[in-house]
C-alpha cells in the first residue's frame, strides 16, 4: 500500500489558507454565538448567588475568560512572530498583525469589567496592585506593537521589527500570571488550580463555556481579519486578481 | 573582542565630548523635570520627601528615554552603522560598546547629580544612599532596553515619539523595583530586596539587551 504523502505546510501558503479561512468563519462564529448564550445563561441565571459577594460576583464570567484571552493571545502573537522571524514564512507574520488587536481588546476588556467588579468589593475602580498594573502593561505592549507595525512602510521589515518586539514582551506573560502570587496584593489568587478549585460547578462550568466562547469568537475574528491583512498583502498577485474577480 | 569593545566605546566618548552640549542638555533636563515637581505640587516638605524616589526615577527614565534618539541616529545617517554590522567582530559586542558610552554620557551624570536632588526634596542621607545605589543598578539597564527600542525605531518618522511607546512599558518593572528600593529604605523596611531584584534586572538585560539590539539593526538595515 502506497503511503500517502501528507503535506503538512499546505496551507502556510496564503493562497490555500485564503479560501480555508473563508469556509472556517462561518463555523467559528456560529459555535462562539451558541456558547456565549449557554456560557452567559448559565452564569446569569442558573450559577447560585456567591454568599460573600452577592451578584455582583457575575461579572467574572466575562472577566475571567478575558484576562485568560489576553495573556494567551499575546503567547500565539508571539509564537507567529518568532516563526515569522524564523523560518521567513508570510503568513506567520499576517497571522500576528491580525491576532493583536483582538488581544488588545480582551485586555481593555479584562482591565474595564475588573474596574467594574472593583468598585463595590474593593471600593475603588482602580489600584495600583501588581497584577493589574502588569494587566496594563501588557496593553501596552500591544499598543506598542500595533504602532510600530504602522509606523513601518516596508511590510518586511514592519513585520520582522514588531515580530521582535512581541517576543521581547513575551517576559511580562509570566509576570502577569505569577504576580498574585509572588506580590501579596489586593487581587485575589487564582481559584481554578491543577489540583482542583474551590468553585462551585455550575459556576465552573459557565466560565468554561464563556473561555470556550471566546476562544471560537477570537479565531473567527482574527481569520477574517488575516484574510484582509492576505489580501493587502498579496495584492499584487495573480490569485488575489482571480479570487476577486469570482466573488460578486 | 575586547579591543573591539574599547574601539567602540572610546571613539562615541570622544564624538560626545566633542558635542559637550547634547550630553549637558539631558543633564539639565533632568534637573529641570525634578525641580518642577515641587512647584506644582507644593513645597510641603512632608509631601515631597515621599514623592522624591519616584519622582527622581521617572525623570531619570524619561531622560534616559530622550537621548536614545542619538545612540545609532548619527552612524545612521553617515553610515557608519553598516559597517559596524558588516565589520568581522560580533555586531552584539559592537553594540554593547555603543550601549555602555551611551550610559557613561547619559546615564552616569544623572546618578551622580541625583544626591543633591534628593537633598532639594528633604532625603535622609541613608535614603540618598540607596537612591544613587539603586540608580547605579537600574539606568544601564534602562539603556540596555532602550537600545532594542532605538534600534527597532531606527530613521521612521515619527521615531522619537514611538520609541517612548515602545520602551517605557518595558521601563516600568526598573521604576518600581528603583523606587521602591528608596521607598523600603524610608520605611525602614530596607532595600535589599528592592536592589537584589534591580541587579536581577540587570544582568539578564546585559546578556540579551545587546544581541536583541543587535538583531533590530539588522533588520533596519537590510
Amino acid at each position: 500500500m502506497a503511503v500517502r504523502q501528507i503535506n503538512w505546510f499546505k496551507f502556510s501558503s496564503p493562497a490555500t489558507f485564503y479560501p480555508l479561512a473563508g469556509k472556517l468563519i462561518p463555523y467559528f462564529a456560529v459555535l462562539a454565538v451558541v456558547l456565549t448564550v449557554i456560557g452567559l445563561y448559565l452564569g446569569f441565571f442558573v450559577a447560585p448567588t456567591d454568599y460573600k459577594q452577592g451578584e455582583g460576583y457575575r461579572i467574572i464570567f466575562i472577566h475571567v475568560p478575558a484576562a485568560w484571552m489576553s495573556m494567551f493571545i499575546y503567547v500565539v502573537m508571539a509564537a507567529y512572530a518568532g516563526m515569522g522571524l524564523v523560518f521567513n514564512t508570510r503568513l506567520s507574520s499576517l497571522m500576528a498583525t491580525a491576532l493583536a488587536p483582538t488581544g488588545a481588546l480582551f485586555t481593555f476588556l479584562a482591565l474595564w469589567t475588573g474596574a467594574l467588579w472593583g468598585k463595590p468589593m474593593w471600593g475603588a475602580w482602580w489600584v495600583w496592585d501588581a497584577r493589574l498594573t502588569s494587566e496594563l502593561i501588557l496593553l501596552f505592549l500591544y499598543i506598542g506593537f500595533m504602532s510600530l507595525k504602522a509606523a513601518i512602510d516596508d511590510p518586511r521589515r514592519a513585520a520582522r521589527a514588531s515580530g521582535l518586539l512581541a517576543i521581547i514582551g513575551v517576559i511580562n506573560v509570566p509576570i502577569i500570571y505569577k504576580s498574585v502570587e509572588w506580590w501579596n496584593t489586593l487581587h485575589q489568587g487564582a481559584t481554578i488550580k491543577s489540583s482542583g478549585t474551590s468553585m462551585e460547578t455550575t459556576m465552573l462550568t459557565a466560565m468554561l463555556m464563556m473561555s470556550l466562547a471566546m476562544w471560537m469568537y477570537t479565531i473567527a475574528v482574527v481569520l477574517a481579519r488575516v484574510r484582509c491583512e492576505i489580501l493587502e498583502a498579496e495584492r499584487d498577485t495573480e490569485w488575489v486578481a482571480t479570487e476577486l474577480s469570482k466573488s460578486p | 573582542m575586547w579591543a573591539a569593545l574599547r574601539c567602540v566605546v572610546m571613539r562615541d566618548l570622544t564624538l560626545a565630548m566633542r558635542r559637550r552640549a547634547d550630553v549637558l542638555t539631558t543633564l539639565f533636563f533632568f534637573v529641570i523635570v525634578v525641580s518642577l515637581f515641587p512647584l506644582g505640587v507644593g513645597p510641603e516638605m512632608d509631601t515631597l520627601r515621599l514623592m522624591g524616589p519616584g519622582v527622581v526615577w521617572v525623570a531619570a527614565l524619561l531622560a534616559s528615554m530622550l537621548s536614545l534618539g542619538r545612540l545609532f541616529s548619527g552612524d545612521y545617517i553617515d553610515g557608519t552603522l553598516e559597517h559596524l554590522v558588516l565589520a568581522p567582530q560580533p555586531l552584539t559586542v559592537l553594540v554593547l560598546g555603543k550601549i555602555v558610552t551611551h550610559w557613561l554620557v547619559s546615564g552616569l551624570p544623572l546618578v551622580l547629580i541625583a544626591p543633591l536632588l534628593g537633598i532639594q526634596y528633604g532625603l535622609s542621607a541613608d535614603a540618598l544612599w540607596v537612591l544613587v545605589l539603586s540608580l547605579i543598578l537600574g539606568t544601564p539597564v534602562l539603556s540596555l532596553i532602550g537600545a532594542v527600542g532605538a534600534a527597532l525605531t531606527l530613521g521612521l518618522r515619527g521615531g522619537g515619539v514611538l520609541v517612548s511607546l515602545l520602551v517605557l512599558p518595558l521601563y516600568i518593572p526598573v521604576l518600581i523595583f528603583g523606587a521602591g528600593a528608596v521607598d523600603a529604605q524610608v520605611t525602614g523596611l530596607g532595600p535589599q530586596a528592592h536592589l537584589s531584584l534591580l541587579g536581577a534586572f540587570l544582568v539578564p538585560a546585559l546578556v540579551f539587551a545587546p544581541w536583541a539590539a543587535g538583531w533590530a539593526l539588522r533588520i533596519s538595515l537590510e
